[in-house]
């Protein structure tokens, strides 16, 4: 390792010493703690010579850290939840996640459907709790140094245990709020277990206020059991004040089918990476996304899609509307491994860009190793199309509706393939963010 | 009602449009026809208020109002309808949230109320039952998947729903048989009315069987070339173009 670097900044010198001011306070093994933040340590923030990091250059964006934001009281953590709208309209179990602690007054931990089970996660870590093992279920993530700083620095968050053969109808719903009067970061890991054949839908919200300055880290892992089913479907509403990172896993076993969405509308800084593995033969997993941009945002979504058993089939849709001096970025990987043979994938990502100072970064990879295969992926970047906006305003459509109807249409279509269409509530749900985002541009 | 004075348009610096005069008066079917090039659907394009031409000279006016410094939807809302040759699809966009999101625009435009669902769907209904368009058409997204005659009927649903003052049809009769071709006729005669007018662009005498034209003029080079009764129009069909494009040429 010729070329490690030394924590060397301000801002990495000021995470070092968050980190030795709280470490002794976190739940678990300090020692793991140690390991991961000597990750952090010997590499330092990803920068734009990291190629993995390129288009958002952390080292250049984060020019402050702030300490880990303490629980709130009871009542300003409902205050907060009480302010955050998303998936309102969706009858869900509802689990509140508040400046990066369970709130379990505002949560429906009673009413957890049959074949649930549900701790905090530092009640997990504090007891030792065995499934603290499927952590880390990728091991590559690991790695990375989102994920690094995240399980140096996870205070809390849910461990799910869905039985196996447990069809749960009622969405579980993780409600993620951060507030506060001055600059705050959260650190929190949740793990959803779905043994064989069970089937959840988890929809997953982050709300924070614009004018707070705050660091959000979060991971959700999943381990998807055979012949399960998971539907997974998020919603990143954090404020313009966000610099956000987070971090999906899913490790899918065989005849499984897997799906999540992620919806992005507000933070100003954003940086969201999928790492899925399909570990068993025949199974089905989809990534798609929708991001809305305008001002001086920044949106990254990475994507590290792993096909390691044949047979499997792996979809990804990306959308993103670019408005002002926004910058959207899509990096998505796709790695067959030899013995992934008959595997299918394809991967698409699309940008609309709405003004002159509106960026994208589109850099989709292929690495291919088995030799019957169906991979195939493609990217576009351009304006609205004139001719669409011609025959809209030529019926009387004035302009600015015109633009909004063909832009919801662009981006719905990563919400309309993603929903069942009998499930009118969460499609509601999920394109009401990009409504609201409209009409704000209008 | 509609006068276009010496019109000359050119796109990305080729001349189109060289001096068109045309006058449309209230409850008047005009027919427009001429060869392939002859600038039709252009001018069709620029009554209607599509960007990329550039209108170098010349006027037009609908109800005493200069129409080419509005949008196109502050042309639609003056009155302006626009029948297209080639119908767009737009995925994503369902056909009743446009049909409503047009009607209501123009509404508004006009300070009239929006319309109630209930009501709004009523008219649809009724509209889309006389152009024989099935209800699960209206279901789908903006012509998506539709045939070249469905998308032509839609075309005329559109107009029968926003009650426009001048009506352009360009080429609704290509690709449509001759069940289709009466029906969107028939969708047509019975919009007419002493307030509202028509410029019939077409190929074909077969159309103006069913759409009887008050006038008919022929287009060449870019601009009317000869004007008549609806005897011209079978004048054409049986002589062809060839005079007008020797006349063209020369």
């Amino acid at each position: 390792m010729a070329d490690v670097e030394r924590i060397n900044t301000p801002v990495e010198a000021a995470i070092a010493e968050h980190f030795a001011g709280v470490k002794a306070t976190l739940p678990g093994d300090a020692g793991t703690r140690e390991t991961a933040f000597a990750r952090f340590t010997e590499a330092g923030l990803p920068h734009r010579r990291v190629e993995e990091w390129k288009y958002t250059d952390l080292r250049n964006l984060m020019r402050e850290a702030a300490a880990l934001a303490p629980a709130l009281s009871d009542d300003a953590a409902k205050a907060a939840l009480e302010a955050s709208p998303w998936f309102s309209g969706v009858d869900a179990v509802r689990i509140a996640i508040a400046n990066g602690h369970v709130v379990a007054s505002a949560s429906d931990l009673a009413d957890l459907p049959e074949g649930v089970t549900l701790e905090t996660l530092s009640q997990a870590l504090a007891a030792g709790h065995a499934d603290l093992a499927h952590l880390g279920a990728i091991p590559e993530a690991g790695d990375n140094i989102a994920v690094a700083l995240n399980s140096a620095f996870m205070t809390d968050g849910v461990v799910i245990r869905v039985k196996a053969g447990t069809k749960v109808t009622m969405p579980l719903h993780l409600r993620f709020v951060i507030t506060g009067d001055s600059a705050v970061a959260t650190a929190t890991r949740s793990l959803i277990v779905v043994e064989k054949g069970a089937s959840v839908t988890l929809l997953e919200s982050h709300d924070s206020a614009d004018a707070l300055a705050h660091q959000p880290n979060n991971m959700v892992e999943m381990v998807v059991g055979d012949e399960a089913q998971v539907a997974h479907f998020r919603i990143d509403g954090h404020g313009t004040g966000a610099q956000a990172l987070s971090t999906l896993t899913a490790h899918l076993g065989a005849h499984v089918a897997f799906d999540t969405l992620n919806i992005v509308a507000r933070p100003g800084l954003v940086r969201h990476q999928v790492y899925m593995t399909f570990a068993g033969e025949h199974t089905k997993g989809a990534v798609r996304g929708a991001t809305m941009l305008t001002g001086k945002q920044h949106a990254d979504t990475t994507l590290f899609v792993n096909h390691v058993a044949p047979h499997c089939e792996s979809r990804e849709l990306f959308k993103t509307a670019i408005d002002g001096n926004a910058t959207g970025v899509f990096q998505g990987r796709i790695a067959v491994a030899r013995e992934a043979q008959k595997t299918d994938g394809q991967m698409m990502s699309s940008a609309v860009l709405l003004s002159d100072g509106a960026t994208m970064n589109n850099k989709p990879e292929l690495e291919i190793f088995a030799d019957d295969v169906l991979c195939a992926h493609g990217a576009t970047c351009g304006a609205l199309d004139d001719d669409l906006l011609f025959y809209l305003m030529a019926r009387g459509i004035p302009r600015p509706e015109a633009e909004a109807l063909l832009i919801e249409s662009f981006l719905g279509e990563a919400v309309e393939e993603a929903v069942d269409e009998t499930d009118e509530d969460l499609r509601e749900a999920l394109l009401s963010v990009a409504r609201t985002w409209l009409a704000a541009r209008s | 009602m509609l006068e276009i004075k010496n019109l000359v348009v050119e796109i990305e610096g080729t001349r189109i449009l060289n001096g068109l005069d045309l006058t449309v008066n209230n409850g008047e079917i005009a027919a427009i026809m001429g060869p392939n090039g002859s600038g039709k659907s252009t001018l069709s394009y620029v009554v209607a208020g599509k960007e990329e031409y550039e209108v170098l000279d010349g006027e037009i006016i609908l109800d005493g109002q200069n129409v080419l410094e509005m949008e196109p939807s502050e042309r639609a809302a003056a009155g302006v309808f626009l029948a297209f040759q080639y119908p767009l699809e737009i995925p994503g966009v369902a056909t009743m949230t446009f049909l409503k999101a047009a009607l209501n625009a123009q509404r508004k435009s006009r300070g009239e109320a929006e319309l109630t669902t209930p009501d709004f769907i009523k008219r649809v209904n009724a509209a889309a039952q006389q152009l024989e368009i099935p209800k699960d058409m209206l279901k789908r997204a903006l012509n998506v998947g539709f045939s070249g005659g469905e998308k032509k009927r839609m075309e005329i649903l559109q107009m029968a729903l926003l009650e426009p003052r001048f009506c352009i049809l360009d080429e609704t009769d290509s690709g449509l048989d001759i069940d289709a071709l009466r029906i969107a006729a028939e969708g047509v005669n019975a919009l007419r009315s002493p307030d509202r007018s028509f410029l019939v662009i077409t190929h074909y005498q077969r159309l103006l069987n069913y759409i009887v034209p008050d006038s008919v003029h022929v287009m060449a080079g870019g601009k009317i070339v000869k004007s008549g009764g609806k005897e011209l129009a079978l004048e054409l069909e049986a002589n062809g173009y060839a005079d007008y494009k020797a006349q063209e040429a020369a």
